[in-house]
């Protein structure tokens, strides 16, 4: 062990709050400085060039990050990466057909950087979408320029052995409206913040998410919305399903209302379905107001097994216990999925979570 | 010709302290095309004796019994009930997020009749029940009961019964929360599949107004878990002048 740290960041050590749900031993070395990390470009546009964006790879130190953080991984990667992936959207353009971003990782850990900025007065949607087995910390800071319309999607479809540590921090500008979606149902330990500040009022954002754990898999979300500006809002939705022995997930939602954030107007809303014994999910909401002076604020927590009532009401209409468990659970699923807006996608998501609900017997 | 028989019926809810008896031997003969009104204050166990006949977990059978056709409808699983052609339209509808309205009524078909209805008399049946009910297309892509004003709730468990066929329904407080145009559509649509497949009803109601628009053949008074007076139709028009006071203590 060395006593010197090469940098000045500390190595978590699981007893911090922020670290204390996740299994270190199982995140491959991404927190500690004494293991290297490769410094790797994973992300490509997937399909050719398109009029209204454009994708380029720069210097780190050209395109540093604008927002603050105190996560540990992400420290370490800013001081590690090298070069920085920009995808530009540019100003006003309208670009109909999601943009798809496919990353491949590699066999060794990686640390990887990513830009994306939504230019003022665009409407655009981005997909990034995860396949794979491999060892990935990375950031992804994402621009909304006034009057921008962003729809910011990532899919973690990770392979069983997969390992993602990421943050997603948003920057909104003047009545700039950022929505994203979150679908984790692979990988083996996936630790996602996905985080968003204001720099200018009238902003808002929708937060969407759902995840779904299997035997022995971690999922984690850490949501973060920093209201430092006033009359902004926010929405926050995330739902979890889990299923057999040791499926883990953790889902903190954290939002923090500065003293001159006045005229918030923020909720936010986490649903755990647990489907069989021996899972365990964790759901901390935490709301932080300095002012009064706002609009609203609220949040709710619900885990638990199936609705009861639920169950009745689509019993009573002939369905058979089997077949109405199936039609909650995928209606659980679909809530969030079908915001999605592309069936193509929607349909092998909801396929591949109906093949693994069959591999359970749910 | 379908008949429900119900003979002594006793049902108790789990409470803090121990069974709480609710219903106190409750006998009631319901045949194919009849409407019998059962009328009575808040608290007197209306909701339970519907929720019992259609199996609610919540709700033990002490004692008495259940017929349908001469078949024990106390021994089937919820669903079985349904398939043996009772329905009940709830007092509140549950919301099942992300379950739309379409992909929940042509579930509950298959379930019922076997085999999936073909699409193209399916859509057709859906979208003819739907429009008889004013009820506007775009409420298929819907969540179930998601987001529903009273009376769009209400309708949609009417046209539940409509498209699902029952021979027995129970119409829990179907008139509760509605305006009169609500009621009158509601109404409407419970007589024209009355008429149409020879339904028996158990429409149970605290207020005389729904008897205005759905006629009832028998009035029942159920006070203190139990049925206390019974009689025809005119048997409405005195609670509706005299009240319930009068059964206080029953």
């Amino acid at each position: 062990m060395s006593s010197v740290l090469p940098t000045n960041y500390l190595t978590p050590t699981g007893r911090e709050e922020a670290w204390r749900f996740t299994p270190l031993k199982r995140i491959a070395g991404l927190h500690d400085p004494a293991v290297s990390v490769i410094d790797r470009i994973s992300i490509e546009l997937f399909g050719s060039a398109r009029a209204g964006f454009n994708i380029s790879t720069v210097k780190a130190s050209e395109l540093p990050a604008k927002s603050t953080t105190t996560d540990a991984i992400v420290q370490r990667l800013r001081s590690e990466v090298t070069e920085v992936v920009h995808l530009k959207i540019d100003n006003e353009a309208v670009i109909n057909e999601p943009i798809l971003l496919k990353r491949s990782v590699g066999s060794s850990g990686e640390f990887s950087r990513t830009v994306i900025t939504a230019g003022a007065h665009s409407k655009a949607s981005v997909i990034v979408e995860n396949t794979g087995d491999g060892i990935i910390g990375e950031e992804i800071e994402i621009r909304v320029e006034a009057g921008a319309n962003l729809t910011f999607i990532t899919l973690q479809e990770w392979g069983p052995k997969a390992v993602h540590m990421g943050r997603h921090h948003a920057i909104i500008g003047r009545d700039a409206n950022f929505k994203s979606i979150t679908v984790t149902i692979g990988g083996s330990l996936v630790r996602l913040l996905p985080t968003v500040e204001y720099s200018d009022q009238g902003s808002s954002a929708e937060l969407w998410g759902v995840y779904f754990a299997t035997d022995g898999q971690h999922l984690e979300h850490r949501v973060f919305v920093d209201h430092g500006i006033p009359r902004a809002k926010s929405r926050v939705n995330y739902k979890g399903v889990l299923a057999g022995d040791g499926a883990r997930t953790v889902w903190i939602g954290d939002v923090f209302i500065r003293q001159n954030a006045e005229g918030t107007d923020t909720y936010e809303l986490n649903k755990n379905l647990l489907l069989s014994d021996g899972a365990r999910a964790d759901s901390v909401p935490n709301l932080e107001i300095e002012t009064g002076e706002i609009v609203g604020a609220g949040h709710a927590s619900t885990t638990g097994r199936f609705d009861d009532e639920q169950l009745f009401y689509l019993m009573s209409r002939g369905i058979p216990m089997n077949e109405a468990r199936r039609l909650v659970i995928r209606g659980f699923f679909t809530e969030i999925i079908d915001k999605i807006g592309d069936e193509v996608i929607q349909e092998r998501l909801m396929s591949k979570i109906d093949s693994q609900l069959e591999t359970l017997g749910a | 010709m379908a008949q429900l028989v119900i003979k002594g019926l006793q049902v108790s809810v789990e409470g803090e302290s121990g069974a709480i008896e609710i219903l106190r031997g409750v006998d009631l003969t319901i045949n194919s095309g009849e409407v019998h009104a059962i009328m009575g204050p808040n608290g007197s166990g209306k909701s339970t004796l519907a929720y019992s006949i259609a199996g609610h977990p919540k709700y033990s059978v002490t004692g008495g019994s259940v017929t349908l056709d001469g078949v024990d409808v106390l021994e089937m699983s919820v669903d079985e009930r349904a398939k043996a052609g009772l329905f009940l339209a709830m007092q509140y509808p549950v919301e099942v997020p992300g379950v739309s309205v379409s992909n929940f009524l042509r579930t509950a078909a298959t379930a019922l009749r076997g085999e999936a209805p073909k699409v193209r008399t399916w859509v057709g049946e859906v979208k003819e029940a739907m429009s008889k009910l004013s009820i506007d297309p775009t409420f298929s892509e819907r969540s179930v009961n998601e987001g529903f004003s009273g009376g769009e709730k209400k309708r949609h468990e009417i046209l539940q019964m409509e498209l699902l066929k029952p021979k027995i329904a129970i119409l829990d407080e179907t008139d509760s929360g509605l305006d009169v145009d609500a009621l009158r559509i509601v109404s409407e649509g419970v007589n024209r599949v009355k008429s149409e497949q020879n339904l028996g009803i158990m429409l149970i109601t605290h207020y005389t107004r729904i008897l205005r628009y759905i006629k009832p053949d028998f009035v029942h008074v159920f006070a203190g878990g139990k049925i206390v007076e019974e009689g025809g139709p005119e048997l409405a028009d005195r609670l509706e002048e005299k009240g319930y006071a009068q059964y206080a203590k029953a």
